[in-house]
């Protein structure tokens, strides 16, 4: 971990325009939320569900890990100006990893903690049902901005595939096609987060669907993706113009 | 004593060669690096900066291959040409992170020290991206120099910059050169290279054309057979007076341009010629031009030697 690259990772991700992305995401979620609460006497599971597992996890937090991952490396690759870390006696891991903890907090700072105060919001307590939820989104935001950010070194069109590996995958195949849901990010993330706050999990419906296998594959992608995210930073090919 | 040495270093992308077999050794001084848009510069450059491997060949610096060695980069600064920075901090901020990354023991002194030397002192508080051109190319500079390198390597460093910014930089090269440090830029203008460089190396679609100081190199490009049409009253007769001076080594007629095409062996020997030999036979000279004037003929001229 390297203070200096983090820093000038987190200047330029809030620095940009796709920055407002990060504040209207976790503000529609929150006025969703107040909406939820103000129409219904008592917000009942369901609507939990519906707020913060298929909006909150399956849609908020690949959306901002697409935007956070991706961001933390693809436009410096992109424009060039990566040459001026890569131009320093720095580990590439280290450099790797630097703009993943800051891709990662970025995306639990905007995805996960408002997904908790929503559902303190709405359940009127710090519940189990918040820690679930809390959790899984953060859990879940590990594994998609490792994901991302090897995308962003690996392809120019990381945002595109990002989301389209957001969306598609996720949210329309995950949810229709059982099989696929071994290979899905947030099944993994529903499992992982059941192993840690247990009863949490299931008095939020977070019930997994895939077994102790979610737990080896969530590790399993993000000490790959890192891993496979520096050995191409070490040969990236910068600047091919004459 | 420091040096890049490239050793028959090739780089091709699917069938394009951009750098065919370069051999060079770039020791302390300035050393420029000269060759028409497209000729393979940034290629090498980016390849000296262990930016780019080689398809075929070495790079070594004092012994040290520079592809994937980070280690190289505390004795190694580069410049590059693309200007993109990180817009959102100062300039200040940006040498800062440099002097950080290497982790230089005293970053701010060493802040304060490549700022001053590039002059940008009174910017270094505004975000980059309200910078111009030449203050672009002056803080990436000063990024560049702030852990003291050993090597300097710069990209068309003149680029977008105005005439007082050019002759400060020529300056700052030409100090860092008598310090005896390697320093290296890319550039396609000959004069520009001529002022700073005590050595030249020219590059032309790739290949490394002609080595050696700049009054060498000068002289090859002009030394060669340069290329003229002429016009006048009676093409026929200055035809048969210019083929008789020993300046010309060939007159053509050539209709189609509506004058003679001359092959003029020595250039300053021919253009006192010719008005003479015009003169003495009542000819007027209606227009008389260089055709290949153009730096790409003239290195081109250098390649075929």
């Amino acid at each position: 971990m390297n203070a200096t690259v983090a820093k000038l990772t987190f200047r330029s991700l809030l620095g940009r325009r796709r920055a407002l992305v990060f504040f209207a995401l976790p503000a529609v979620l929150i006025a969703l939320t107040v909406v939820a609460v103000a129409l219904t006497d008592e917000v009942d599971g369901e609507i939990l569900e519906i707020l913060l597992g298929a909006f909150g996890l399956g849609t908020l937090v690949p959306l901002l890990s697409v935007i956070a991952g991706t961001g933390a490396i693809g436009p410096e690759i992109e424009d060039g100006s990566i040459l001026y870390v890569l131009a320093k006696p720095l580990r590439r891991s280290v450099i790797i990893i630097s703009k993943l903890v800051v891709a990662i907090g970025v995306a639990i700072a905007f995805g996960a903690l408002p997904i908790f105060a929503c559902a303190v919001l709405a359940t009127g307590e710090v519940s189990g049902a918040a820690i679930a939820y809390g959790t899984a989104a953060a859990v879940a935001s590990i594994a998609y901005c490792s994901l991302f950010l090897l995308l962003a070194v690996v392809s120019r069109n990381a945002v595109v595939i990002g989301l389209l590996y957001a969306i598609v995958w996720e949210t329309v195949v995950g949810q229709f096609v059982p099989g696929i849901r071994t290979l899905s990010v947030q099944q993994w993330s529903i499992t992982v987060t059941d192993r840690l706050v247990g009863d949490h999990a299931s008095e939020a419906g977070l019930d997994p669907s895939v077994g102790s296998i979610a737990i080896f594959l969530f590790l399993a992608v993000v000490v790959g993706s890192t891993w496979q995210a520096t050995r191409r930073l070490r040969t990236i090919r910068l600047g091919d113009d004459g | 004593m420091t040096s890049i040495v490239l050793d028959q270093v090739s780089r091709w992308y699917g069938n394009v060669v951009a750098v065919n077999d370069v051999s060079m050794t770039i020791g302390p001084g300035v050393t420029g690096l000269l060759g028409p848009n497209g000729a393979g510069k940034s290629t090498l450059i980016h390849m000296m900066g262990g930016f780019l491997a080689p398809s075929s060949g070495s790079i070594l610096l004092d012994g040290e291959a520079v592809w994937r060695n980070e280690s190289i980069y505390r004795r190694l600064g580069i410049v590059p040409e693309r200007e993109e920075l990180y817009e959102s901090i100062t300039g200040h901020e940006f040498v800062l992170a440099n002097a950080r990354l290497h982790r230089l023991p005293d970053p701010a002194a060493a802040t304060r020290r490549a700022i001053d030397m590039v002059e940008m002192a009174d910017a270094e508080g505004r975000d980059i991206r309200t910078y111009s051109k030449g203050m672009r190319q002056r803080i990436k500079m000063a990024g560049a120099l702030v852990h003291e390198p050993d090597v300097l390597l710069l990209d068309e460093p003149f680029n977008g910059m105005d005439p007082r910014q050019r002759l400060q930089l020529i300056e700052l090269l030409r100090e860092l050169g008598a310090a005896g440090k390697v320093v290296l830029f890319s550039s396609h203008i000959l004069e520009e290279v001529e002022q700073v460089a005590s050595d030249i190396e020219v590059l032309v679609a790739g290949r490394h054309a002609a080595s050696g100081d700049f009054r060498e190199i000068r002289r090859l490009m002009t030394q060669r057979p340069h290329q003229y049409i002429v016009r006048s009253s009676d093409d026929r007769a200055l035809a048969s007076a210019l083929i008789a001076d020993v300046s010309t080594t060939a007159v053509e007629l050539a209709p189609d341009i509506g004058g003679l095409q001359v092959s003029a062996a020595d250039f300053a020997a021919f253009v006192q010629a010719l008005p003479r030999l015009a003169a003495a036979r009542d000819i007027r000279l209606l227009d008389v031009r260089p055709t290949d004037e153009s730096l790409e003929s003239v290195f081109a001229y250098l390649v075929e030697r």
